[in-house]
């Protein structure tokens, strides 16, 4: 089936996030969707499947427009999509999930006694016909998440989808993961079925797509073949030509100041989340933590700061020990912690810029006069730090909620890096953010490390990790699996992919030496490297 | 780019984690209660015997009196729980999951040895004391299932008092009005299903806080039948003498010894509970309608995707939460045979609300728990007519306590639906 899309226009208040769109998915193309954050991919989606409506122009299926009241309509018409944030209900088996609004019964009519072993059984059915390898009677929350993506994918499968939406898979797997599911998408298009695959990652673009569409600021700016150069790609979609962000001297690696032994945390249910991990991070070294999401990097870092309650073993910073001290204290002893989730946990967005600027400090001198804030003081301050780092907004008494993702980021970063540190952590420090926001606090972030401090970063990016580590260590399931220089192995992004998966290094090594990553194989094949890590 | 897709190594199989143990706390907290019954029960349990009528309550066969020696019943039921605990703690110990039986039949003998303790060598009616807890757990079941409808689907109902207040009144002038307690039962649920449906607009429609919603309607019943009570109600009383539904005798099932008189010789209401609870289970856990509630109340936003309408479906859920609560309200008049009065819920929809949480959000769990605090209610009031050592303030508190005990050491938390109690905003 062919859908085409023409003129969508979308607007959220005064913000256009699609803006006249016109696209066509030929029947069995993977057609590739290539955009930063927020230029609108998602939104456009959402108009596909009916969730949002749009404020102009038409969907047409094989040339018929196609009248959408919601994703029941887009379903029936064949249309499947794999959210961005999955929607799957995590108490929920995989076969109640897969045919959740779509269910078999039996016995009496209008009784609507579930059919779960016939649910069971299509699954089975699916799952084997394109080698997916689910078990129908899995507990959604007990499963990873490259498994639950396979279980959106099972859902679009069992309603016949004939166009299926990825919203950026990828961002959740490892490169190894991301080869099984170019390998699935394979056997989709081959039995006939479109891929609208959207993504903001360059390198993968070549070893998937049959067609690229980039938009930017919710306008197709161009079309091409996945043959096209990747800096040619990568200037179409940031608007401007982009060289890679960080270029950093070698480490000058000090003392050993930061000290972690047999830390482990618990979660309310008792499991160890953080299970036994050692590192040592040294004075002007970053120490990167890669991994996949939710294998104990944010329990690790929470556990420092101590935001975490079931923590036991040793973390020193310099003589001090850090576990059973209160996050205040830990502050004081020196450590910036710039959290995962900045618009929950990195900022108050009801308060003003300046306000947030010194939620850590505000008790002292010199912005406490008495009981009472010294509203000159904190007006100077954030002069002072709104243009060292660069954020846009209208004045410093602008509420923090209101600023974009990459502004709100910079604010975060001027807070914790304006004061002394004796460590430095951030967590997915460029999480959602533009490309030029990213250049910018990674440059912060190596700033801070050539000024001798010891810097923790945890990201689940690989490039991320690439481009800040000196070091890096890999966690699986609580554990560290190794730690690895960042200059030890030519291949080392699948050698990480692995470990990403519980491979030991030495056998990480010799794995990704036989069976080289596609998308690897793919970006060595166009001769470039990338240009853009986002 | 390369065409053929290498075979992937696979990933290791997990390295084989550690035999996670369960957590040791319910085994402490059984531990507990075994010390206590070993304790109270055994070391300072009555001197003489405390006798269970067994017959009574219109029992076809009549049995004799069970007599249970006080102190020596004590022990026994004290190192039988201490006996429990070993088993559970040696499954513990070999990573096994405790036999089923297990904390069921400890649960069972601790009350046991609990009862044998408070009577305190006097007599009791055992049927007097099951039938009566059971028709006093009849609005709370009734409560707690309608909680667990709405709850499931993602809204909270504070309403419940509300509901079954208004029930009450509504079945009892209906009742009086035609003279016919059939169709004063069928205006209870018509009653809460009216409360229901404000609480549905308000909460769904209008997004207002669904608590603070809940307690507005609670109050807003309780003054309007308050202010109908006293005036059109006592001006006129013809239209507060309803008829009752009075208990009805199943033939067979009623002549089971014990047990026939307790279930099976009440009022039809208490039979529609029966089913009521039985429907509401199969309906939630074992239909499309059921799976659909549960989406919607873990997930909406996953349930709308699939093309779920999850606010029409929390429309009509708080609708039949409404309507279950408003037919529990009519045990309180037509069932009990009683006229309206004030305030006659007296706090049942919040004590059904508990029952509900302690209950799991399960209809089988709510049926439960609310059953033990009818027991408990019963208890106290039989007690209260002989003379028992035990002050009554401790007896009215000891089954909260107990279940507070029993909820935090042997359930563990209890997961509301991840939604309950979040509007859902449509994009
Ligand atoms: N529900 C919404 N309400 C308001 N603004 C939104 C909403 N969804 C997305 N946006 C805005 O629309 C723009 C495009 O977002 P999105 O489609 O998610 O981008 P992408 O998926 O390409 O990263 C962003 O600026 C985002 O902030
Ligand atoms: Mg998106």
């Amino acid at each position: 089936m062919e859908l085409a899309l023409e003129g969508i226009t979308k607007r959220f208040g005064s913000l256009v996030a699609n803006d006249g769109i016109d696209l066509v998915v030929a029947p069995g193309e993977v057609h590739c969707l290539l955009g930063e954050n927020g230029a609108g991919k998602s939104t456009l989606m959402n108009v596909i499947y009916g969730l949002y409506r749009p404020d102009a122009g038409r969907i047409l299926v094989d040339g018929r427009p196609l009248e959408l009241t919601g994703p029941g309509d887009a379903m029936a018409a064949g249309i499947g999509m794999v959210h961005q944030h999955f929607m799957l209900v995590p108490v929920f088996t995989v076969a109640e999930n897969v045919v959740l609004g779509h269910e078999p019964t039996k016995g009496p009519k209008g009784v609507g006694l579930l059919d779960l072993a016939g649910a069971r059984r299509r699954v089975r059915e699916l799952s084997d016909r394109y080698g997916l390898a689910v078990d129908p009677d899995a507990l959604i929350e007990d499963l990873p998440v490259g498994v639950q993506q396979r279980v959106e994918i099972l859902k679009a499968l069992v309603r016949d989808a004939k166009v299926l939406i990825l919203d950026e898979p990828t961002a959740v797997l490892t490169p190894q993961e991301t080869d099984e599911l170019i390998a699935i998408m394979r056997q989709l298009t081959a039995a006939g079925t479109s891929i609208v695959f959207i993504t903001h990652k360059l390198r993968e673009v070549r070893a998937i797509a049959d067609r690229i569409t980039v938009i930017r600021r919710g306008k197709v700016v161009g079309s091409a073949d996945p043959s096209a150069p990747e800096n040619e790609l990568a200037a179409l979609m940031v608007g401007r030509s982009v060289s890679l962000g960080v270029t950093k001297a070698p480490p000058k690696t000090g003392e050993v100041t930061v000290r972690v032994r047999d830390l482990v945390v618990r979660d309310h249910a008792g499991t160890r989340v953080v299970d036994g991990v050692d590192l040592d991070i040294a004075r002007g070294e970053v120490l990167a933590v890669a991994g996949v999401q939710g294998n104990g990097q944010t329990e690790l870092t929470e556990a420092i700061v101590g935001l975490q309650d079931a923590v036991t073993g040793s973390i020193r910073l310099g003589e001090t020990e850090l576990v059973g001290l209160r996050t205040r204290e830990v502050l004081d002893a020196g450590v910036g912690f710039v959290p995962e989730d900045r618009t929950h946990d990195g900022l108050v967005g009801t308060f003003s810029i300046e306000e947030n600027l010194v939620l850590d400090r505000h008790r002292a001198a010199p912005f406490a006069k008495g009981p009472a804030l010294d509203r000159t003081a904190l007006r100077a301050n954030a002069t002072q730090l709104i243009g060292d780092f660069d954020v846009r907004a209208s004045g410093p008494e602008v509420a923090a909620g209101t600023l974009s993702g990459g502004n709100q980021q910079k604010v975060v970063l001027a807070r914790e890096l304006s004061r002394p540190l004796q460590l430095f952590i951030a967590s997915q420090p460029t999480r959602g953010l533009d490309v030029g926001s990213i250049e910018f606090v990674h440059r912060r972030i190596v700033a801070e490390r050539d000024a001798g401090t010891p810097v923790l970063i945890v990201s689940t990016e690989l490039d991320e990790v690439l481009a800040l580590a000196d070091r890096i260590a890999v966690m699986y399931r609580g554990r560290v699996v190794g730690v690895v220089p960042a200059d030890r192995h030519e291949n080392l992004r699948d050698v990480l992919g692995l470990m990403m998966a519980g491979v030991p290094e030495a056998e990480a090594v010799a794995q990704a030496a036989a069976y080289p990553s596609e998308v690897e194989a793919a970006a060595a094949d166009a001769g470039d490297d990338p240009v853009v890590t986002t | 780019m390369s065409t053929s897709a290498p075979a992937q190594p696979t990933a290791p199989a997990a390295a084989a984690a550690p035999v996670e143990r369960s957590s040791a706390r319910p085994v402490w907290v059984m531990a507990a209660f075994a010390a206590l019954a070993l304790l109270l029960f055994g070391g300072f349990g009555p001197a003489g015997s405390s006798t269970f009528a067994l017959s009574g309550g219109g029992a076809a066969v009549s049995l004799p009196d069970l007599p249970l020696p006080g102190r020596p019943s004590g022990w026994v039921i004290g190192l039988a729980c201490v006996a429990l605990v070993v088993v559970v703690e040696l499954a513990r110990r070999a990573g096994r999951p405790a036999p089923r039986w297990a904390v069921p039949l400890f649960a069972a003998l601790w009350v046991v040895g609990f009862l044998v303790w408070v009577v305190a060598g006097q007599r009791i009616s055992l049927v007097g004391l099951l039938g009566g807890g059971l028709v006093l757990a009849v609005p709370l079941v009734f409560g707690a299932l309608s909680g667990v409808v709405s709850e499931r689907a993602g809204v909270v109902n504070i309403a419940i008092e509300g509901q079954l207040l208004a029930g009450a009144f509504l079945s009892a002038v209906v009742a009086s009005a035609t003279d016919s307690a059939w169709l004063g039962l069928l205006a209870a649920p018509l009653a809460g299903a009216l409360v229901g449906l404000l609480l549905a607009i308000f909460a769904i429609r209008y997004l207002v806080d669904q608590i603070i919603v809940g307690v507005v309607l609670n109050v807003l019943v309780l003054g309007l039948t308050n202010y109908l009570f006293s005036t059109v109600l006592s001006a006129d009383r013809s239209l507060n003498s309803p008829p009752g539904l009075g208990p009805v005798a199943i033939p067979l099932l009623s002549n089971i010894p014990v047990l026939g008189p307790v279930l099976f010789n009440q009022s039809v209401i208490v039979y529609l509970m029966y089913v009521a609870v039985a429907v509401v289970h199969v309906a939630l856990f074992r239909t499309r309608w059921g799976l659909r509630v549960r989406a919607v109340g873990e997930h909406p936003r996953a349930a709308d995707t699939v093309g779920i309408n999850v606010n029409r479906t929390r429309f009509v859920n708080v609708l039949i939460a409404g309507a279950l609560a408003g037919l529990g309200g009519a045990m309180l008049t037509l069932g009990a045979s009683l006229a309206f009065g004030q305030n006659m819920s007296a706090g049942k929809g919040y004590i059904a609300l508990a029952a509900m949480i302690f209950g799991r959000y399960s209809p089988k769990g709510a049926l439960a728990a609310a059953l033990l605090f009818g027991l408990a209610t019963n208890l106290q009031d039989i007690l209260s007519s002989i003379s028992t050592p035990v002050p009554s303030q401790f007896l009215l508190m000891a089954p909260y306590l107990a279940t507070v005990l029993a909820v935090a050491g042997l359930v563990g938390r209890v997961r509301a639906p991840a939604a309950d109690g979040q509007p859902y905003v449509k994009q």
